[in-house]
């Protein structure tokens, strides 16, 4: 247990000490809503479904979709595999801690710093634009909680299948970088152009969006199915293949 | 607590596709014992050492580590054992003392880190980054690890590697601490004087087996009492003064070599010093730099496998 705690703050620390990681999951989408806010402002938006939501209101679950494809697709895979390539893993290895121990604390280290990117997000966006939330605020945990789980699993996998933290930062860009675009995290999936919208749905970030975004409004359950469905499959077959594939060195 | 040996191998034997890293290594290392590898690199001492530690599968053979299967009773194994590993480092912005700090919450029982640091000179750079210490240092902070839950058994793979003569000499001196306090060592090193200043035995690894296993003296001993007389000539216009065939035909030399203007008289006896200085005074040749050389634990690696290595010096 005092290896457990003691990991997570480390890492935590050790996370907060790495600028481009601390920049890309806890300033940069905050950057953005506050670039964007003052761009156009928070005020209701034909663009978005004819709902009564604003930039500001739409851009928050998007970018929570954002925050997790930072952490899970470009963070895990090049940590993971510099700390076996470095063979910190190894080391670890050497010692009475249980692997799953070590797992956990990466993993509930990741997941804290995610959430800790969207408290920053959502307080900018109450404090300067009155961002509105028209669900209900367990919820919205429970469906971020599924979305991360089933990205950091496919992080695990991308840091399974990479040979050195180099080729895991290109795997991760290669796979993230179409879908920060394509799948609404970015920008509105309504502003691209038919074509690309067709793509956005086989992209698995487009389903934490849409299930970020439904819950935040608050939308039936029908509305929010499919992409939770999507997810929990994704996790299954993440979690399966990560456990498959992982290796300590 | 047993007083049985720390450490049994019988038989291990390692394969990586065609190439067998381990193949048939038996041995004992009893309690207190400073025990060593020596070998080239690739001869596969750090394959036999992890066997040992469990961190790799042997593919036979049966290893018993303080009563324990490495592979089965793998974490009440580490509870008791420290290691330093050849090829590992840890994440270049973790701070020493978070280092040691974080290992020690892994074990159930822990030394006082400070007082380790302290001990190992790194008092003053608890604060460092490990990406800031010098090689020396983070090879010590290496060794605080492998310290840190106050190990019964301690292994140590090319532990002094890429360390400066003098941060050898200090490496050296911490290993007979660890062993002044009741661990048990295992280590291995390519260095030979390594070896034989530090080890109470010594197996001489080469292709994945133990070719010769004892003390550094006995193994010195079984080269026979060879000794050698080397000295250089003073030589006008470089030109070599001494009649070696002269000095070949005295009572207990075996042979002499020359590399330009060093000679080398092989010999046993104790009269061989005086039989070459008595040749060269008769012979009125000028020398200098005269000296005797004691055969080492080099020599015998040389008499064994025919490998050249020479003293501080990698071997491949």
């Amino acid at each position: 247990m005092r290896g457990l705690t003691n990991l997570m703050w480390v890492q935590f620390k050790l996370y907060l000490r790495e600028p481009t990681a601390f920049f890309f999951t806890l300033a940069f989408p905050t950057l953005l809503l506050l670039l964007f806010g003052a761009i156009y402002g928070n005020e209701p938006a034909p663009v978005f479904w004819g709902r009564p939501v604003g930039t500001v209101d739409a851009s928050v679950p998007a970018y929570i979709g954002l925050i997790i494809g930072t952490v899970a697709l470009m963070n895990i895979p090049v940590d993971t595999a510099a700390n076996r390539e470095s063979g910190a893993l190894r080391r670890f290895r050497a010692t009475p801690l249980r692997p799953i121990t070590y797992m956990v604390a990466s993993i509930a280290v990741y997941f804290l710093i995610a959430l800790l990117g969207i408290a920053i997000l959502v307080v900018v966006g109450k404090v300067v634009f009155d961002l509105k939330m028209y669900g209900s605020w367990p919820v919205v945990l429970a469906g971020f909680t599924l979305s991360a789980l089933a990205f950091f699993a496919v992080g695990y996998v991308l840091a399974s299948v990479a040979r050195s933290a180099r080729s895991a930062l290109t795997l991760g860009m290669v796979i993230f970088f179409p879908m920060m675009f394509l799948s609404g995290a970015g920008m509105p999936v309504q502003m691209l152009p038919a074509g690309l919208q067709e793509v956005s749905k086989w992209l698995p970030l487009t389903y934490v969006v849409r299930l970020m975004q439904g819950l935040w409004y608050g939308d039936s359950l029908a509305v929010i199915a499919v992409p939770g469905a999507v997810l929990f499959g994704l996790l299954i077959l993440g979690v399966g293949l990560a456990v498959l594939l992982f290796r300590w060195e | 607590m047993n007083d049985g040996p720390v450490v049994v191998a019988e038989n291990l034997r390692k394969r990586y596709g065609s190439l067998a890293a381990v193949d048939g290594i038996s041995f004992q290392v009893g309690r207190g014992e400073i025990f060593g590898m020596v070998g080239p690199n690739g001869a596969g001492k750090t394959t036999a050492v992890e066997c040992v530690e469990g961190l790799r599968r042997p593919d036979e053979g049966c290893v018993v580590v303080l009563g324990l299967d490495p592979w089965r009773d793998a974490r009440a194994l580490r509870e008791r054992m420290g290691v330093q590993l050849q090829a590992a480092s840890l994440p270049h912005r973790i701070k020493v003392s978070e280092a040691l700090g974080l290992f020690a919450s892994f074990y159930r029982r822990s030394a006082d880190g400070n007082a380790l640091l302290e001990r190992l000179g790194l008092g003053d750079r608890r604060r460092a980054y490990i990406s800031q210490l010098s090689g020396g240092q983070r090879q010590r902070l290496f060794v605080a690890l492998a310290l840190i839950n106050r190990p019964e058994v301690v292994f140590l793979d090319e532990l002094t590697t890429g360390l400066d003569p003098q941060a050898r000499r200090a490496t050296w001196d911490l290993v007979r601490d660890i062993r002044a306090e009741g661990a048990t060592v295992i280590l291995t090193t390519h260095f030979m004087d390594e070896a034989e200043r530090l080890c109470d035995r010594v197996a001489i690894v080469d292709h994945g087996r133990f070719i010769a296993l004892d003390s550094p003296a006995a193994l010195v001993l079984q080269l026979g009492k060879e000794g050698r007389v080397v000295f250089e000539t003073v030589g006008q216009d470089g030109t070599c003064q001494v009649n070696l065939a002269s000095l070949g035909v005295l009572d207990g030399v075996f042979r002499v070599e020359q590399e330009g203007e060093r000679i080398i008289v092989y010999g046993h006896g104790r009269d061989l010093v005086s039989a070459v200085v008595n040749a060269l005074e008769a012979g009125g040749v000028r020398y200098r730099n005269l000296r005797t050389e004691q055969p080492n634990l080099e020599d015998v690696f040389l008499a064994l496998t025919g490998h050249r290595g020479a003293a501080g010096l990698v071997l491949n």
